[in-house]
């Protein structure tokens, strides 16, 4: 969502405005003088540049002030504005591309390299001393604090072991607890597999702890069926029912019951992700009294430290303070999915999925927060690659730093024995911890010959580790249990170590998805092997693991700068923030930048897990000529499934640069797309459902029509009466009774939805004269004329009545669902072509209740309703209104027709409108007076030749298209549209014109829209066609059905028989005038 | 003759609604209060902010036409509020619209001023209580908090998906008042009293 700077209001959302297109195009000074050509060009011509454009916007939904702005075509950033005569800038400069400043800061030096965690930051240290890290008491897992579940860690873990949940997954209960996700209580319960594949079938396991999964992706059906979560992101809770899926979920077929809503947020700063870099950012602002939002997607604050176990000390520190800040909001549960323009961020927030069946009915399940931040620090961490080897799909295959997150979040052992592949150091702190949990380390398989110090320490806890080596292939079926080594890119000297868990690191991801999406562009880090945010035009800066900081100390140091640099440039004053001091580290060894592993050429080496997309896949697209990653991901779908690629895109990238043998600097990546993880439809339609959906406008007569059976017609947004059924009628019989008791005797109708505008001012008439094709400025007061505006193309636009009230001041009104269009129409032209006139237009639509009192009888009825009213016909002419008192409601009384009968409209305050109905309602009781609705005043419109602009009119129809030549001046020097009725393409004799059309059949019925044709047997196409049908109805006055067309040519076609093609048969029609009741307009004067 | 067409009482376009809000204000607890103020005299004035009119004018009511956009002159008779560098709505107590209308243009002599009565055209909400501004965001993209829409602010904006004039009251903590085309009046109820699950 832009923000547009009104130039009164100041930036507002750009769903307020409108668009007026290209900007200083004026109205010729004298339209008669140009060409053909020159006023074609004027109409339809305009500028189209790439770059900075002067286009005009209109505040129409705050001071509905029309001004200039200068927009870039390319960003759509708004570069300027401008009010509407004053000059354009001059010179225009964009918005300039910053770059990250934490890139200007490392704070160690880059080799000193260590592990990165997801979720806001690095993390892997060593595991120093992790207290009470007992070794399991024996293989089953009992004992301890765990219950029952196998792989429960008696200690570790942050879940609740004193609160069991009861959960089902494919049909099998179990027990985990709070704190689990779905995920982890599988773990602890010794499950791995939580699916397969979609294309091959083959067993899938849990390979993340986070957004990132791939593989467990669940179906839940209990309490309320959901497809396609990921079971690392779904939080356990009693009575949770899910099952695995072969790739694709199912959708509830019942409504969903729960409430989901959005809501808008303003901030300071907004900080995106709670771990280690997000605290020290927040922790920075803190009390700052700058407006901080920090939103994080997990339950809790803490991101990769909650994963690693460390300075969780320092994370409730940083929480309990964030928490007693004024002006400081922490949204938990809540993914930032979003970051558009302006920074607007969307993110929504899980608020009672985790309670299950016990969530509240009262509070929406989640929520949509519309963020718009000056600030915003990206603190999104790290997702770990993986690597594309031989069967690297198993169940029991996890990336390295998430088997440690399961362990230190939620208190679980993924495995007994596990091996360890890695290209890098950062495998090696999740070794060690699990190693010191109990898991039993096999080996560390290093790809790089000389691992270097902290393999050292690896085997030193007495791991073994093989530099140089390579996982080549893995055995297998529901679970892992081999896994082959041999010497890196060597077929000899393989190995096979029993395991049942494979931890692999293949390098990190910094999740530069929101970046991305904020127009950041990305550049490649050599030595890190992937994508890292370099410049962005929007107020953002990427601080820590995201920025593709690795090393602990660095990545608190960026965020705190981050936190206080974006305070200081919103004029607050940042706190130096206490940050803790990470243990010392082992030297790193840089990492080795490898994404395929040799082994068997028969075994799959999967790149997308959850698109089962293997290397041979993406060998033929590149085989088949692809050279893009946009390509090759559209060809394999690699990529395209609901994870989007976290794990496997920069791994599809390094595959396809392998196969064309260039730089995967050179490749670049996939665009980054809103959203960052799916959302819902639920959410994102919030309560925008049912009856909130659309507004219902009504008038005050509304309840009265829904008391008395009206069935309601949709005109724009308001419910308009239809038609009024009794006893069992069907629509016909309504509307012929409707329709004969107008003609008869006296029928009323709810006019009130008529758009009303009050134009005051010594210019009126002038302006008038120049909106309306015939002359406004000749009516006398106290008269009323039909009027009909067209657009600069002579196109018919509204139509209406004037009523002048006062030498300065008219009632124009206009279509029902029009309204809002003719007084912005107004207004543009005061605004930029006419300022000189004195001239000021206000909507008085509701001011306004209208009823259309109609019929022979007409005249009784009003008249012993309005005694002071003179109601002769030679008093009370056609066209003039009165004001008078009507029931003893000050009323203003018009004798308008469209109908053709006897007829007035009745205008009173809509607080007294009620109480005008019932006393006509009454009164007109001893003529049988009838409520009528849309569709009877369209059929005796149209029994009259009246237009409806809008449906016998559709943008290319002129007044003489309509036959309503009469309506346009030929005195007047010039108005909208007057110059084009000069033009060749409105003088041609085959223009459409608006005829009647008479079936041969008096009971056969024209659909509305029917086309007619010449001939009484349909040619080989293309059929030539002569127009078609904008009206038809069944007429109680003529005693048949009848229809109003536009048809080529048509007015001089009248009397042909042409043929209308309905259903498999050609009915014969006559034109006819549409004029087809009272032609000789004798019932007009009652 | 309908005699009791004479004698019924002006119906706003929330009296129907007046006992759900009522209701919803009652078991909300305090959290939030919703109200019609139905009937309130209003007049659209239109006139050059710097021509004599604006001073004249502002002199006959008694206050002074505030010109910073969106901002409003509160006084004890009435209150204006900015809609347009020409362009005011003043709002009155009900029935007092005849005699603001004479007076303005009483006012305004020869001067190009242009009244026009809309008393009917919008009808006024309370929302207000402690949860008000929280349930305005629902709909509303405007920052609503006091620094940025404090006391003496006024907007035309949309809340949901319908326009409104929102102005705040102007007392810190007092809450808002909306107003909102009669015919969208009864969405916009439907529209609160949905938003305001949470709390009743």
């Amino acid at each position: 969502m832009l923000l547009i700077p009104c130039p009164w209001c100041g930036p507002r959302d750009e769903a307020e405005f409108h668009y007026g297109g290209q900007a200083h195009v004026p109205y010729p000074e004298n339209p008669a003088a140009l060409t053909d050509e020159e006023w074609a060009r004027y109409l339809f011509f305009r500028d189209n540049p790439k770059g900075p454009f002067a286009e005009r916007w209109s505040h129409a939904s705050g001071c509905r002030r029309w001004f200039n702005a200068v927009r870039d075509t390319s960003t759509n950033e708004i570069m300027a504005v401008y009010r509407t005569g004053e000059e354009g800038p001059e010179a225009i400069e964009a918005r300039p591309f910053t770059p990250q400043p934490g890139q200007a800061i490392p704070a160690r030096p880059a080799v000193e390299d260590g592990a990165v965690e997801a979720e806001g930051g690095p993390g892997g240290a060593a595991p120093g001393g992790v207290a009470g890290a007992e070794p399991l008491q024996d293989g089953t897992g009992r004992g301890g604090g765990g219950g029952n579940l196998p792989f429960r860690h008696p200690t570790r873990g942050r879940v609740d072991r004193d609160t069991p949940l009861t959960f089902t997954f494919d049909g099998t209960e179990y027990q985990g607890h709070r704190g689990d996700t779905l995920a982890s209580a599988l773990l602890a319960n010794g499950i791995v597999q939580a699916g397969t594949g979609i294309k091959l079938g083959r067993p899938r396991g849990i390979f993340s702890a986070g957004v990132e999964e791939p593989n467990a992706v669940v179906q839940i059906e209990a309490p309320f069926p959901e497809p396609m979560l990921p079971a690392t992101t779904v939080e356990l809770y009693d009575g949770l029912v899910a099952r695995s899926l072969p790739g694709q979920g199912r959708l509830a077929t019942a409504p969903d019951p729960a409430r989901y809503d959005a809501v808008h947020a303003h901030c300071d700063l907004l900080i995106v992700g709670a771990g280690p870099a997000g605290l020290a950012a927040a922790a920075a602002a803190a009390g700052s009294g700058a407006r901080v939002i920090l939103a994080d997607d997990r339950p809790e604050p803490g991101g990769s430290l909650l994963g690693t176990a460390e300075h969780l000390d320092w994370v409730a520190e940083v929480t309990e303070l964030l928490a007693a800040a004024p002006d400081v909001r922490v949204l938990p549960r809540t993914t930032v999915f979003g970051h558009y323009d302006d920074n607007h961020l969307l993110a929504v927030e899980r608020r009672t999925n985790h309670l299950g069946a016990d969530a509240p009915e009262n509070v929406s399940r989640e929520r949509v927060w519309r963020i718009r931040a000056r600030r915003v620090v990206l603190a999104t961490g790290a997702h770990e690659r993986s690597l594309a080897f031989a069967d690297n799909d198993r169940p029991g295959v996890m990336l390295a730093a998430s088997a440690r997150t399961h362990l230190n979040r939620h208190g679980v052992l993924p495995g007994r024995r596990a091996v360890v592949l890695t290209t890098n150091d950062s495998a090696y702190a999740a070794a060690l911890d699990l190693h010191t949990a109990g898991v039993t380390v096999a080996a560390i398989v290093d790809t790089r010959p000389a691992p270097g110090e902290w393999a050292q320490r690896a085997r030193d806890a007495g791991i073994q580790v093989l530099p140089g080596h390579a996982v080549t292939g893995t055995r297998g079926d529901a679970r892992l249990t081999a896994v082959t080594v041999a010497p890196y890119g060597e077929s000899t000297g393989q190995r096979e170590f029993a395991a049942d868990l494979l931890l692999v690191s293949g390098g990190w991801n910094p999740v530069v998805h929101l970046f991305s999406q904020a127009g950041g562009t990305l550049r490649h880090d050599e030595t890190l092997g992937s994508f890292v945010p370099d410049t962005c035009r929007q107020a953002v800066e990427v601080a820590g693991s995201a920025n593709g900081a690795l090393d602990p100390a660095a990545v608190l140091a960026q965020g705190a700068a981050a936190g206080a640099r974006a305070l200081t440039a919103e004029g607050y004053t940042p706190r130096t923030p206490r940050l803790p001091t990470p243990a010392a580290q082992p030297r790193t060894t840089p990492p080795m930048h490898v994404y395929v592993l040799p082994g068997a050429p028969d075994a799959p080496h999967f790149v997308d897990l959850q698109r089962d997309v293997t290397v041979d896949d993406l060998a033929r697209a590149t085989g088949a000529g692809m050279r893009s990653v946009e390509h090759t991901k559209r060809y394999t779908t690699a990529g395209t499934a609901n994870d989007q690629g976290k794990t496997s895109g920069v791994l599809a990238g390094g595959v396809v640069a392998e196969l064309l043998g260039v730089d995967i600097s050179a490749l670049g990546t996939t665009t980054f797309r809103p959203p960052y993880t799916p959302v819902s439809f639920a959410a994102l339609a919030g309560r925008d459902r049912g009856a909130l959906h659309d507004p219902v406008r009504t008038t005050a007569l509304h309840p009265w029509h829904v008391a008395h059976g009206a069935l309601f017609e949709n005109v724009g947004q308001w419910k308009r009466p239809w038609y009024y059924p009794q006893d069992g009628e069907d629509r016909e019989a309504a509307v012929l009774r409707e329709c004969a008791a107008a003609r008869d005797s006296v029928a009323f109708m709810d006019a009130s939805t008529l758009g009303k505008i009050d134009v005051q001012g010594p210019d009126a008439a002038v302006f008038l004269d120049r909106l309306y094709t015939n002359m406004m400025s000749t009516l006398k007061v106290g008269m009323i004329r039909y009027g009909v505006m067209c657009r600069p193309d002579g196109m018919v636009f509204d139509d209406g009545t004037v009523i002048r009230l006062a030498q300065d001041r008219f009632l124009v009104t206009t279509t029902t669902g029009n309204a809002a269009a003719v007084l912005d129409w107004m207004e543009e032209w005061l605004q930029t072509e006419w300022p000189e006139l004195r001239v000021h237009c206000t909507s008085v639509t509701e001011q306004w209740a209208t009823v259309a009192l109609v019929g022979p009888k007409s005249r009784a009825v009003l008249g012993a309703l309005a005694p002071q009213l003179a109601v002769a016909n030679e008093d009370f002419p056609f066209m003039a209104w009165r004001d008078t008192t009507v029931a003893g409601i000050d009323a203003r009384v018009c004798r308008i027709s469209f109908s053709g009968e006897l007829a007035y409209e009745i205008n009173v305050s809509p607080w007294e409108a009620l109480a005008l109905w019932e006393a006509l309602h009454e009164t007109g009781a001893p003529y049988g007076i009838t409520p009528y609705g849309t569709e009877t005043m369209h059929v005796l419109r149209a029994e009259k030749g009246y237009p409806i602009i809008g449906q016998d009119t559709d943008g290319t129809v002129t007044p003489q298209d309509l036959g309503m030549g009469w309506a346009v001046s030929k005195k007047k020097p010039d108005f909208i549209g007057k110059r084009s009725y000069a033009r060749a393409d409105t003088v041609r004799p085959d223009r459409k014109q608006l005829v009647g059309l008479l079936p041969e059949d008096p009971a056969a019925f024209l659909p509305e829209g029917t086309h007619l044709v010449a001939d009484s047997e349909l040619p080989a196409p293309p059929v030539p066609m002569l127009g078609h049908v904008t009206s038809s109805y069944r007429s109680a006055a003529l005693g048949r059905t009848f229809a109003l067309a536009l048809i080529k040519g048509g007015r001089d076609r009248i009397g042909e028989r042409l043929y209308a093609p309905v259903g498999d048969r050609l009915l014969p029609v006559t034109v006819a005038s549409p004029v087809l009741y009272d032609p000789e307009g004798a019932r007009r004067d009652g | 003759m309908a005699d009791t067409a004479l004698t019924a009482p002006p119906r706003s376009p929330l009296s129907h609604a007046a006992a759900r809000l009522a209701a919803a204000t009652r078991t909300s607890g305090g959290a939030i209060r919703l109200a019609e103020l139905p009937l309130l005299a209003q007049l659209d004035v239109r006139l050059d902010a710097k021509g004599p009119a604006a001073d004249t004018v502002g002199l006959a009511l008694g206050l002074q036409l505030p010109l910073a956009p969106n901002s409003v002159v509160h006084t004890d008779r009435a209150t204006a509020l900015w809609l347009g560098p020409d362009e005011w709505l003043l709002l009155g107590r009900p029935g007092t619209q005849r005699d603001l209308e004479n007076r303005i243009r009483t006012a305004a002599g020869d001067e190009h001023v242009s009244v026009t009565d809309v008393s009917a055209q919008r009808t006024t909400l309370l929302v207000t209580g402690p949860r008000a501004r929280d349930l305005l965001s629902r709909g509303c993209s405007l920052d609503l908090h006091p620094r940025a829409f404090g006391p003496g602010r006024c907007a035309q904006t949309t809340l949901g998906r319908t326009q409104i004039v929102l102005v705040a009251r102007d007392r810190p903590r007092a809450g808002f008042w909306l107003l909102v085309r009669s015919s969208f009046a009864g969405y916009l109820v439907d529209w609160l009293l949905d938003a305001a699950t949470e709390y009743i």
